[in-house]
């Protein structure tokens, strides 16, 4: 199999997500639970001997969402709701909603009241520095258990757990592998293929999944490393689906070598204990891998995760990507820029809405970015 | 047009004097506690903290229309221009002293935030903890979707002992209990007066208009388990009184009464009021001030510690959007409104996302619904002619609809 083969399946799956599922349900006949943010427990999904995936809201037109969910609510949240409404996502069989931001907590009520399915609410604690808020969370994923339970009329066993973790372990561990290798050596692959990579990941049957990506860690494994004086960036936000967007920087002999995305390393940052008690660790893991802004962990956690991922990637540029009106993110950056400033780091923060095109105006102030960077 | 309520100046007294103290609290050797609005005050007051609330200063600030001001500062800091103006209203005069308080807040010794109002104290409060360099304490109240489970309850029970370590810790000495006692019995009588003052508008003519009850409602926002709110309350309920059974309203020949959803736009209010009674319209009630004393039955007097986190777990904020619907079409029967006016506040995604679905579920209720898209303190985020067009093509429906009734 060649490197070209692996990156186009992954590249098919992520630029049509729905269809593969479709197809997988049609093939497996397994439930399909949709999932709304990164926060979800999918070694429960799995252990349900369902699907999990992650809707990433496809809508390229909203009009129905308009009807529910106001302008100002960002487009993240309002794409996943066109789908929901427009019935582009009847194929769900429920809908998995963690709390996290302020959107997400309203989308799951509008939801509740729209769209017919299961409906899993999972009320995690927003502060995740205590050992209170530890077992409350423990008990929490203990809940979305018996629930997925009931809902599905099905028995969770320790060992269907057990299993679950260890494979999603295995994923993460191979995503990670994925991440070093191409940061090692940026020219392996391209940016815009490592995001469909990880996208795809949210989307794609687990066990094929891993094959998958161990096939392509072999594959690159055998190159040799070039030398690389591209610039080196980091990508931070909460998701970034604009492919174009590693094009753009690699042409301007820059490379994004890491990112801060729930769209690409929280998804796999942290791996779950596998000799602990099941829901403890699964909660663990959520505190242990970098916590997203609408968690709180310390007052600082944000500001000093940018300085250690500047450190661990040797990062000469940052790009802020946000989704324009999501609060959690954007309430970060003015401190985090402060902090890039004493370090004489370049950056750049660019909103954008979910199913806007890219324009040149976007690409011309990347552009200038990187061209001050060159000096 | 009725004559404002005489208990008004004394409130205002009040107020002054609460500021003028809580200026002072450093120098008397006080510590001061910044706390959000939904926050569980009561354990600050019965540890002699002056608790201090930027959002309460927010307001203030954006009724003298210094909000977009203030706003458009934080946005030169790099704050968006899509995010709460509580929040930059309060960064921005933290740096620039701009304030209807004479230096603007006294600086905080602690910081106590609660997430039962939304998740963007959350990022407020950790940009002020750096700020300002002090000890933060979260009280996580877990969403109440649909239900509230075992687990929250026992969680949110367990998160007021660990609030008092907290507060023991940052003061260096013992909880007093038998002073929190005497604050929770206040606390809760103060909730109930206020209850009872907000009951009044049942009366036809109103007595007062939710405008009035945004200004009096600092009271119970600010000082409540303190004695003077107790005092304050029964003033002004007796004057309600007295003015229901002297058939006085707040709305000279008051014709329609319509209740209101969201934050007030703060720098508006006189506008608005007058707008609306100009089309001898009341705003009889709110959501917004029927908070502070929604969760009444949650709180066991002689348990005060261990049932206010139950409380402050259900308020209006914190729950479903078809359980905010429910409260609606109660208030709608018991004050007999003719119309809804809902203020989609740009500022505040989790108070006004869902009212699309609200206007959906309170349907079978027949009243017309008005949506004013605005900001609680952003003037720039209002639009006077499109708004003042709005009213009148809605008071039209109104009167055509009680005309043909």
């Amino acid at each position: 199999m060649k490197i070209e083969n692996s990156l186009a399946l992954f590249n098919k799956i992520a630029s049509d997500p729905y269809d593969y599922i479709k197809t997988l349900k049609e093939k497996t006949n397994k439930k399909i639970i949709g999932s709304t943010c990164t926060y979800t427990p999918e070694e429960i999904v799995l252990a349900a001997g369902a699907h999990p995936f992650r809707i990433s809201g496809q809508a390229q037109n909203l009009s129905a969402a308009d009807a529910h969910i106001q302008a100002y609510g960002c487009s993240m949240v309002r794409c996943m709701l066109e789908d929901g409404l427009s019935g582009d996502l009847n194929f769900l069989d429920g809908v998995v909603f963690p709390h996290s931001c302020d959107s997400i907590q309203r989308l799951s009520d509008i939801w509740r009241l729209n769209i017919p399915s299961l409906h899993f609410d999972i009320l995690l604690p927003v502060k995740l520095d205590s050992q209170l808020s530890q077992n409350y969370f423990a008990k929490v994923i203990k809940r979305f258990k018996s629930d997925i339970e009931e809902a599905l009329d099905t028995s969770i066993s320790d060992k269907d757990i057990s299993e679950a973790i260890h494979l999603m372990n295995q994923i993460r561990t191979a995503l990670g592998q994925l991440y070093t290798l191409r940061a090692a050596n940026p020219a392996l692959i391209k940016g815009a293929d490592m995001a469909a990579i990880v996208k795809a990941s949210m989307v794609m049957d687990k066990e094929e999944l891993l094959v998958e990506l161990n096939k392509l860690i072999t594959l690159l494994s055998k190159i040799e490393k070039k030398n690389d004086a591209r610039k080196r960036i980091l990508i931070s936000g909460s998701i970034c689906s604009h492919p174009d967007i590693y094009q753009i920087i690699e042409n301007k002999d820059a490379v994004v070598v890491w990112d801060d995305l729930c769209s690409g390393s929280r998804y796999f940052e942290g791996l779950i204990s596998e000799t602990e008690n099941p829901y403890i660790a699964i909660s663990e893991r959520f505190t242990n891998r970098f916590v997203c802004p609408a968690k709180h962990i310390r007052a600082d956690f944000q500001l000093d995760n940018m300085k250690r991922l500047i450190a661990d990637h040797r990062i000469e540029a940052v790009l802020f990507i946000f989704v324009k009106f999501c609060e959690p993110f954007s309430f970060d950056y003015p401190d985090i820029k402060n902090e890039l400033e004493k370090m004489n780091m370049p950056y750049l923060m660019v909103e954008m809405d979910q199913h806007n095109r890219i324009d040149e105006q976007l690409r011309t102030r990347i552009d200038t970015l990187l061209e001050i960077m060159q000096f | 047009m009725a004559e404002r309520l005489k208990a008004t100046k004394e409130m205002k007294r009040i107020m002054r004097r609460y500021y003028a103290q809580a200026k002072y609290a450093h120098y008397m050797g006080k510590k001061v506690a910044w706390i959000t609005s939904g926050g569980p005050v009561e354990p600050l007051i019965a540890m002699n903290i002056i608790p201090v609330y930027p959002e309460n200063h927010g307001a203030m600030l954006g009724a003298s229309k210094k909000g977009g001001q203030l706003s458009e500062f934080a946005e030169g800091l790099g704050y968006s221009p899509d995010v709460c103006s509580y929040v930059k209203d309060d960064i921005a005069s933290t740096i620039t002293k701009e304030s209807p308080i004479k230096g603007g807040l006294p600086q905080p010794d602690m910081l106590i935030c609660s997430n039962n109002i939304c998740g963007t104290v959350l990022k407020w409060y950790e940009i002020q903890a750096r700020n300002f360099n002090v000890p933060l304490f979260i009280y996580d109240t877990p969403f109440v979707h649909t239900e509230f489970t075992e687990e929250a309850k026992e969680y949110i029970k367990e998160q007021t002992k660990e609030y008092i370590l907290f507060l023991e810790k940052v003061m260096g000495r013992k909880f007093n209990y038998k002073k929190m006692d005497k604050v929770g019995r206040y606390s809760l009588q103060s909730m109930k007066l206020w209850k009872e003052i907000l009951d009044t508008a049942a009366h036809k003519p109103s007595p007062m208009t939710a405008f009035d009850a945004f200004f009096h409602l600092a009271l119970i926002v600010t000082l409540r388990g303190k004695k003077i709110v107790l005092r304050y309350y029964k003033t002004l309920l007796k004057e309600l009184q007295e003015r229901n059974t002297k058939n006085i309203g707040a709305v000279d020949n008051e014709k329609y009464r319509l209740l209101w959803d969201n934050l007030p736009i703060w720098f508006r209010m006189r506008w608005l009021s007058d707008k609306f009674a100009n089309h001898q319209a009341a705003l009889v009630a709110d959501t917004y001030t029927q908070a502070w004393c929604g969760v009444i039955d949650y709180i066991d007097e002689n348990d005060f510690l261990g049932t206010m986190g139950e409380a402050y777990t259900r308020i209006h904020l914190n729950v479903g959007v078809d359980q905010m619907a429910d409260t609606i079409k109660d208030f709608i029967r018991k004050f007999d409104v003719d119309g809804l006016v809902m203020h989609s506040n740009r500022s505040c995604k989790p108070y006004s996302f869902g009212q699309y679905d609200i206007q959906n579920l309170i349907k079978d209720m027949d009243i017309p619904v008005l949506m004013i898209e605005a900001d609680m303190t952003d003037d720039r985020k209002f639009s006077e002619s499109q708004v003042e067009a709005r009213i009148d093509a809605f008071m039209e429906v109104i009167k055509e609809k009680k005309r043909t009734k």
